[in-house]
């Protein structure tokens, strides 16, 4: 197979970070686009297996996916520019974002703005939920633990990262019994 | 310069136990900087969140750049130390993953089918549903929607609009930050003619 140019992996990720709104689920049909169809880095069933791994490994979705598909054509120089190509974009435009907003903080219209989005962004936190228990396959026999988790969290103030810790430890023993 | 490291500790921490994408990342980056560090309020984090999805780019990396930044702020930083604290955010934020893709992109496809692997993966889907949900259910507060007994316009308004942007978004797929937009507008429009303060 021919050698990808670092700068090429770079420019590809570097535009999918740019044109991608709304997080890394809503970058998954311009991959396939650039990566599958145009440049043909992996084939289709590789890319199904890779958009598991990266749903099950912690950390950023489309961040894990920009290192797989690195490593796997350039190894670890590969990962590293797919990367940093596709987190530049965002970290570029949020900077200036931040030094801009600050200061609009206290305008009036900025903050009535702030007032009608408020309520809404929790309306877009709130909708994954069902259609991520759709793919977690949620039933009679395991509501109880998204409930418990949401519990313990909200009333209890528990951090997630115990409640994740818990669910490893609960995963791992579960599938020694068994 | 203490700031830096917890930064760096609490985001590297964010980016090792984070699952199922940006919006299970949300309540781990809400319970390391508002309710563990109180870096920021539960409004300032939730007007973060507002820009970090109507950006371009992962949310987890927005929201991670973001906060860095406030966080610094808030403490009494200068603007240049704030782009430094976001900077090591974002960058803590992805370290775990580069690590645990390479290892993991060259194990996976050789255990992904591996029962123990696959059992594993049964328990924490749904613990990453109800972690979603309680993002959402730490978000319904009075900093967010207002108090029904002492702003009680407010209190209606953004009800309504929560229960618009879910159904438009939910059942009729409108894009998010379409109806984000549309949100925003309408809050400008209706506290611009009817002041509530």
């Amino acid at each position: 197979m021919q050698k990808i140019n670092l700068f090429k992996l770079f420019t590809t990720f570097f535009k999918l970070g740019l044109f991608t709104i709304g997080g890394g689920y809503a970058m998954i049909p311009l991959i396939e686009r650039d990566v599958v169809e145009q440049n043909r880095w992996v084939s289709k069933e590789e890319f199904v297996d890779l958009l598991a791994i990266a749903q099950s490994s912690p950390g950023v979705f489309a961040v894990n996916i920009s290192i797989f598909i690195g490593y796997k054509l350039r190894g670890i120089p590969g990962s590293i520019f797919s990367a940093i190509g596709n987190v530049l974009p965002s970290v570029i435009i949020i900077l200036f974002v931040a030094l801009f907003f600050n200061s609009f903080r206290d305008n009036a219209i900025v903050n009535n703005i702030f007032m009608g989005l408020r309520p809404a962004v929790v309306a877009l936190i709130a909708a994954p939920v069902f259609s991520v228990a759709k793919t977690a396959k949620i039933s009679w026999t395991n509501v109880w633990i998204p409930i418990l988790s949401a519990l313990l969290i909200v009333a209890f103030g528990i951090s997630p990262i115990y409640i994740i810790l818990l669910a490893v430890i609960g995963g791992i023993l579960w599938g020694k019994i068994n | 310069m203490a700031i830096f490291i917890e930064l760096f500790y609490s985001f590297f921490k964010i980016g090792l136990f984070s699952f199922g994408g940006g919006y299970g990342m949300l309540s781990v980056i809400q319970g390391e900087v508002v309710t563990r560090h109180a870096w920021m309020n539960m409004s300032e984090f939730t007007d973060i969140v507002a820009v970090s999805q109507m950006t371009p780019g992962p949310i987890g990396i927005n929201t991670a750049t973001y906060v860095g930044y406030t966080a610094v702020i808030n403490s009494g930083g200068s603007q240049v130390m704030a782009v430094l604290g976001s900077l090591i955010s974002s960058f803590a934020v992805m370290l775990p993953s580069f690590i645990l893709m390479l290892l993991i992109s060259r194990f996976f496809m050789k255990y992904c089918k591996h029962p123990r692997v696959e059992v594993l993966f049964s328990v924490l889907r749904p613990t990453v549903v109800g972690l979603i949900a309680s993002a959402a259910l730490l978000l319904m507060n009075s900093e967010n929607f207002g108090l029904p007994t002492i702003n009680p316009i407010q209190f209606i308004v953004s009800v309504t609009l929560f229960v618009f942007t879910f159904i438009a978004v939910k059942k009729y797929k409108f894009s998010p930050i379409l109806t984000l937009i549309a949100c925003g507008v309408l809050g400008a429009l209706f506290y611009g003619l009817f002041p509530i303060n």
